[in-house]
């Protein structure tokens, strides 16, 4: 197990990038500790695979340092790198039974055929696939390869850590929730480092201690879920996490009071100068729907079962809030936010807000 | 489901029918007709039983023919598989080099038989050939005309030659069908190259490889063009094979019952073989 510092690390598909716009990795500049389990969240193309593949060593960045406890690992190759990597798809080798599969890894790195056939063993029962050691990997169901593309990472216990890209994406809902509890399982006996790459923000939040939210080649913000939630710190995160996403609506702000059209809204704090347009994100959970407040015109109430969201219109824009069951629409329906869950962007990133 | 059935859907069936029974099995009743009759000219046959074929499987130059084909196949099939496996892998799998080296493995494929046996026929003569000149021109003796060895020699360097390309690309395309994923994989796993050759390269071209083998063992079995062309089955009868010896007997001797007969044995010997080589390639598949 190690700790993974990276470096500043920018990385182009090109040959000569000029601007910005020619990274696929902007500027990543990042420490994930030893032990720990992280997601990398954010919409496709936002450069989580690249960074995953370059934290594993199949791509090296064109810019940038990576470092594993402290040691520089920019050159070397993804073997002598000692990672484990899971794929999207199931690679498996079918010619081979699933112990050979397992063992395969090993084998490789002449490790004696005792210590295999220890490590093979623990790591399918691990997996719980003790029972078709012997069956040829060719027959096995989607999420049963993929099991094994884990075990070949996991048989190793030596590794610097595990790193996954999308790994459930061809795997039956029900199936997910029993390999996602495992992996957690798994993490919390062995205390490996894991990096989970997903553009599933449920997947991302029940997985990882620290969710590393991405956008457009960059880390947006690094934080526990709970933190995500409740300070989104640009106003990306606000709409990326979160169902349905954050309220964000264009404000003026005056002291301790923000003003949207005609009317005006208590701040917990005075929010500190700004640069750029400036917005006030507040989650629907915290919008508050009864009989006093701003008024606002219904345009559709959405049954999820466990809540309704309601999606209404306030000084001409769209705002969405959660009720709960039970509760009802007013008849005259009006809405107040809870200051707790204001946030107030300037230029998109949040501005802390004073006493 | 409920099967329909009704036998007017026959009549779909019946212009198949008519075509392959003009093509195949008329034909192939002639030669069965031929091959139990003897005759002494004027279409006047007589009943010959099975005399040809007790003939036939009695001749020491039709077995010395058929060791030879199957020699000729073996040794082809040693060169053009390995060689051909190996091209492919080293073929580029993208950019401007993959267009350029596809038409440069298929231009042999494109050439027909008999010129590729002319190509040859002139490269390998030592007066005026470039190959046989330059060879003798460095101390080489090479003629393939009067020498036995070097006329195999020259049959099987222009088999490679014509025919290697096709176990290229078959293995080729069996190849680039390989998703990265695989590849990336196994350098996380630590493997060797030899061991992506076996565990991922080799069992993604084994379907491919099957056909390969096929193509070129009926191929190279029923061989007749190249070497009419530059030997004519010299020197000697060194170079004879099945086909070159059979139309010798049908069309130079004019023996038309045992030329039949020895074309029917013949297919049965290519219809065995084949079906060996498929039953045996995928039961092994089977298996595994």
């Amino acid at each position: 197990m190690a700790r993974i510092d990276v470096n500043h690390v920018r990385h182009s598909y090109l040959p000569n990038p000029r601007t910005d716009a020619d990274f696929a990795l902007r500027e990543v500049h990042h420490t994930f500790e030893d032990g720990g389990a992280y997601a990398l969240l954010g919409p496709s193309g936002c450069g989580k695979t690249t960074l995953l593949n370059i934290i594993s060593g199949l791509l090296h960045p064109s810019h940038g340092q990576l470092l594993f406890n402290g040691r520089d690992v920019t050159k070397l190759s993804t073997q002598e790198r000692n990672i484990a990597q899971v794929f999207q798809f199931p690679v498996i080798y079918d010619t081979m039974t699933v112990y050979d599969n397992l063992a395969f890894p090993l084998r490789n790195r002449g490790v004696p055929e005792a210590d295999v056939d220890r490590k093979v063993r623990e790591t399918l029962d691990m997996i719980d696939l003790a029972s078709w050691a012997k069956k040829k990997a060719r027959g096995l169901t989607a999420d049963q390869k993929q099991k094994i593309s884990l075990g070949r990472g996991l048989v190793r216990s030596d590794v610097n850590a595990i790193l996954f890209d999308e790994p459930l994406t061809v795997i039956d809902p029900h199936m997910k929730w029993v390999l996602r509890s495992q992996l957690k399982q798994l993490h919390r006996r062995f205390g490996y480092t894991m990096v989970y790459v997903t553009h599933d923000q449920t997947e991302a939040l029940t997985f990882a201690d620290q969710v590393v939210v991405m956008y457009d080649g960059g880390i947006v913000q690094i934080g526990t879920p709970a933190e995500l939630f409740e300070r989104p710190r640009h106003t990306f995160v606000g709409y990326f996490i979160g169902s349905p996403g954050m309220n964000v609506m264009p404000v003026a702000v005056e002291g301790k009071t923000a003003v949207l059209g005609s009317q005006r809204i208590e701040l917990p704090g005075a929010p500190k100068a700004g640069s750029g347009a400036v917005e006030l994100g507040i989650r629907p959970e915290y919008v508050r729907l009864g009989r006093d407040g701003m008024a606002v015109s219904i345009s559709k109430i959405e049954d999820l079962g466990r809540h309704k969201v309601v999606r209404a219109k306030l000084e001409g824009r769209d705002i969405a809030a959660v009720l709960g069951e039970d509760e009802t629409v007013p008849a005259e329906p009006k809405v107040l936010f809870d200051p707790a869950g204001i946030n107030i962007y300037a230029d998109s990133w949040r501005v802390e807000m004073g006493a | 489901m409920e099967k329909t059935w009704n036998n007017k859907a026959w009549f779909l069936v019946l212009p198949v029918l008519v075509l392959v029974a003009f093509s195949a099995v008329i034909p192939l009743m002639t030669v069965v007709n031929y091959s139990v009759q003897d005759t002494f000219g004027n279409n006047v046959f007589f009943w010959a039983g099975t005399e040809w074929f007790e003939e036939l499987l009695s001749s020491s130059r039709f077995w010395e023919a058929m060791v030879r084909n199957l020699i000729f196949s073996f040794i082809i099939l040693a060169i053009e598989v390995p060689l051909g496996i190996f091209i492919a892998l080293n073929m580029p799998k993208k950019g401007w080099g993959v267009p350029v080296c596809l038409v440069l493995m298929a231009l042999p494929l494109l050439i027909p038989w008999n010129v590729v046996g002319t190509i040859w026929q002139v490269f390998g003569r030592n007066d005026i050939g470039l190959l046989g000149y330059y060879l003798n021109a460095i101390g080489i003796d090479y003629n393939y005309v009067q020498d036995p060895f070097d006329a195999w020699v020259t049959v099987i360097i222009m088999d490679v030659w014509h025919w290697t390309s096709l176990v290229v690309l078959l293995c080729y395309a069996g190849l680039v069908s390989i998703p990265d994923a695989f590849y990336q994989a196994a350098k996380i796993d630590g493997a060797s190259r030899w061991a992506v050759f076996r565990y991922i390269q080799l069992p993604k071209m084994q379907r491919v490889l099957l056909i390969a083998v096929l193509l070129r063992f009926m191929d190279s079995f029923m061989i007749y063009t190249e070497p009419f062309v530059v030997t004519g089955g010299g020197p000697g009868n060194s170079t004879t094979f099945l086909s070159i010896d059979l139309v010798k007997t049908a069309l130079g001797q004019f023996d038309l019952g045992p030329a039949a007969a020895m074309s029917l044995v013949y297919f049965l010997i290519i219809l065995l073989l084949s079906w060996v080589f498929y039953t045996v390639m995928t039961n092994y598949d089977a298996e595994r």
